[in-house]
């Protein structure tokens, strides 16, 4: 507990410097303003505001980093009460009952319980990764190459499993990713691997210019698709605070909300978009009000909220402590830490103690600003929402291209950025998931680097990934989650959830 | 007459095709052997297994039943990429301000409500609005404009 105590105050010197705070205040302003406008969501925020943080100190950037996150978080909740249109996926569910709310003139209430959710969620999720971070790094500093190898493959098959729609499809695309991951030079031989001879290329293709590509300008195609006119119908606000029974009515599902979260938003794979899923799905169940859920129910917006917000925080665990991705953001936060030239991995938490804990630190401060500030600059979200998108997507081209260039100071990366938004709007055609390509695109480099070494162990024989036994657990977990997939009950249910 | 999945089909042959590409370009590339892995060993891996997983997809497609792709906006992503690539292009001869107005007049035409005066204002509004942030507020190395000749 002292540890825990001295860990926090290390992380609060970090966080609780004035320019930190400043950077965390800037990123969640930033990320609720990306997160209110429709049509990007977090991967696509945080790629487009990637390049702006690559000159700060490495523990600042991941601090705006986080609250560009979490700000985008909020702000599709907010689009979501408010005009019936989920700015992130995440927040689909909280359209069942929030915008309900609103069409009641109850839009401020459904609001302030979302920030009352949120807020509560993301302090447990704090405290949670302040006592999980430490045993799980230190289980992880005995990781070798096998079971490092073992833990990316349950991680992608992971992502695979959790992905939308065909199984097979979403295995093409992890594989893809890796393939595409490995563009560039290889670093033990040396080699220049399919650049087609050009320098631009041999330090590999940037992941922020994967990520832009294809969830930025393949987003933007599909938007300019619906050639209906979007009524940009903004509910009334109404009184901001819940009443008495309404704060009875949320407490429940607040904490339910952030149990499950925070338990979903660890396990590879899993993060926001799951943990609302399930958390409205849970509640449904078990409420007594469960006749009114889609038609304004309260506990149809606190638990789903309290429950993205927490899985969103808890998943920075596996990313910070084993320098896995479980989703496609914290693959980009893995992307930022390698551009700062931090491994990462458990030797993050010790060698680079005031970054880890400034950054868990500042997830709480950023969650209190969001709090704070969000409530009160309502009126100032809902003006934005009026901003027509055919004036919107070009500023966000715009940003994206010089934010792209200024990568490198590349026009070829400008240009490979355009392939990639094609090839991600044929993805999206063809129903092919853009996650899990971005995981193994991440991962690919990693991967191919744990598997050369672990076969230089066993003077290459494969069988040392099940001669070793945690290994061999995580991928017995990798195969049965893959298993759980083949019953005829689970599918029914997984497609049932993404239909919703 | 059955109808194939087309959505399937067309993924499962862009599998198909990216892991043949790579499976030919990894040939220059030295296999070694499992215990010394060579560059070429995890590429050949992985584009073999992209390619079984490709066919696999077609093959499914073939035996599942038809499935429309959907509308297609070929003209808003051909133009939205091409926007991108006249950026990336005017960028290197004409200085930031000029790309920035391709840019923007170039993808605001793949919107359904595109007027010409407003795009126009939106171009030379962010255009101006670029030069200030980007170079002299942020200070990208970046020419605001650069003349030809």
């Amino acid at each position: 507990m002292a540890d825990i105590l001295a860990n926090l105050a290390t992380g609060a010197a970090t966080a609780l410097s004035a320019m930190n705070l400043c950077y965390c205040l800037l990123g969640v302003l930033l990320g609720t303003l990306v997160g209110v406008l429709p049509g990007l969501g977090p991967v696509a925020t945080i790629a487009m505001l990637l390049p702006a943080t690559l000159t700060l100190p490495a523990e600042s950037a991941l601090i705006m980093l986080a609250g560009i996150y979490y700000g985008a978080q909020y702000g599709g909740s907010t689009t979501a009460i408010l005009i019936n249109l989920p700015g992130e996926s995440s927040s689909v569910v909280t359209t069942l009952d929030g915008h309900a709310m609103a069409q009641q003139g109850r839009a401020g209430a459904a609001l302030a319980t979302a920030a009352i959710g949120s807020f509560f969620a993301g302090t447990v999720a704090t405290f949670i990764i302040a006592f999980l971070a430490p045993p799980l790094a230190n289980l992880a500093l005995r990781f070798q190459a096998p079971e490092y190898f073992s833990l990316m493959v349950l991680g992608l098959v992971a992502s695979v499993v959790l992905a939308q729609g065909s199984l097979l499809k979403a295995f093409g695309m992890v594989v893809l990713g890796l393939l595409l991951g490995l563009v560039g030079t290889d670093l033990t031989s040396g080699t220049q691997r399919f650049t087609f001879g050009l320098p631009a290329l041999s330090d590999g293709i940037n992941f922020v210019v994967v990520a832009m590509g294809v969830f930025g300008i393949a987003e933007i195609a599909r938007n300019l698709e619906d050639k209906s006119r979007r009524d940009a119908l903004v509910e009334e606000v109404g009184g901001l605070w819940p009443s008495r029974s309404d704060c009875r009515r949320m407490v429940a599902p607040i904490l339910r909300g952030t149990a499950l979260g925070s338990l979903l938003g660890i396990l590879p794979g899993g993060g926001a978009l799951l943990a609302a899923f399930a958390a409205y799905a849970l509640e449904k169940r078990v409420s007594v009000n469960a006749a009114e859920f889609g038609t304004g129910a309260i506990e149809g917006v606190a638990a789903p909220e309290a429950a993205n917000n927490a899985g969103a925080q808890t998943s920075f665990i596996p990313m910070l402590t084993l320098g896995i991705p479980s989703n496609p953001v914290m693959a980009l936060m893995i992307g930022a830490l390698i551009i700062h030239g931090i491994r990462p991995g458990p030797n993050v938490m010790v060698e680079q103690a005031s970054l880890f804990w400034g950054v868990v630190v500042s997830m709480w401060v950023g969650n209190l600003f969001l709090l704070l500030l969000n409530l009160p600059l309502i009126g100032l979200w809902v003006r934005l929402l009026a901003v027509p998108y055919h004036l919107l997507f070009p500023v966000i081209l715009v940003f994206s291209a010089v934010g792209v260039l200024s990568l490198a100071n590349a026009a070829m990366d400008v240009y490979v950025m355009a392939l990639f938004g094609v090839l991600g709007y044929a993805f999206l055609k063809l129903g092919c998931e853009p996650a899990p390509l971005l995981l193994g695109f991440i991962l690919g480099p990693m991967l191919e680097e744990y598997l050369r070494r672990a076969l230089t162990l066993s003077r290459g024989d494969p069988m040392i990934f099940l001669a070793r036994p945690l290994s061999a657990a995580m991928l017995m977990a990798a195969l049965l989650a893959l298993s759980t997939l083949l019953l005829p009950s689970v599918r029914a249910t997984r497609n049932q959830a993404f239909a919703e | 007459m059955h109808r194939p999945n087309v959505k399937d089909l067309l993924a499962g042959m862009l599998f198909l095709a990216f892991g043949l590409a790579f499976l030919l370009l990894a040939q220059r590339y030295p296999m070694g052997s499992a215990r010394r892995m060579g560059p070429g060993y995890f590429p050949q891996l992985l584009s073999l297994l992209l390619i079984a997983i490709g066919v696999a997809t077609a093959l499914r497609a073939l035996l599942s039943r038809a499935q429309p792709v959907g509308s297609i906006a070929l003209k808003a992503i051909m133009l939205l990429s091409l926007a991108v690539v006249a950026f990336a292009f005017a960028v290197e001869h004409g200085g930031l301000a000029v790309a920035v107005v391709v840019l923007v007049l170039l993808s605001s035409a793949a919107s359904h409500t595109f007027r010409l005066p407003q795009a126009l204002a939106l171009a030379l509004a962010l255009a101006v609005f670029s030069a200030l942030l980007f170079g002299f507020g942020l200070g990208l190395p970046l020419p605001i404009l650069r003349f030809w000749g």
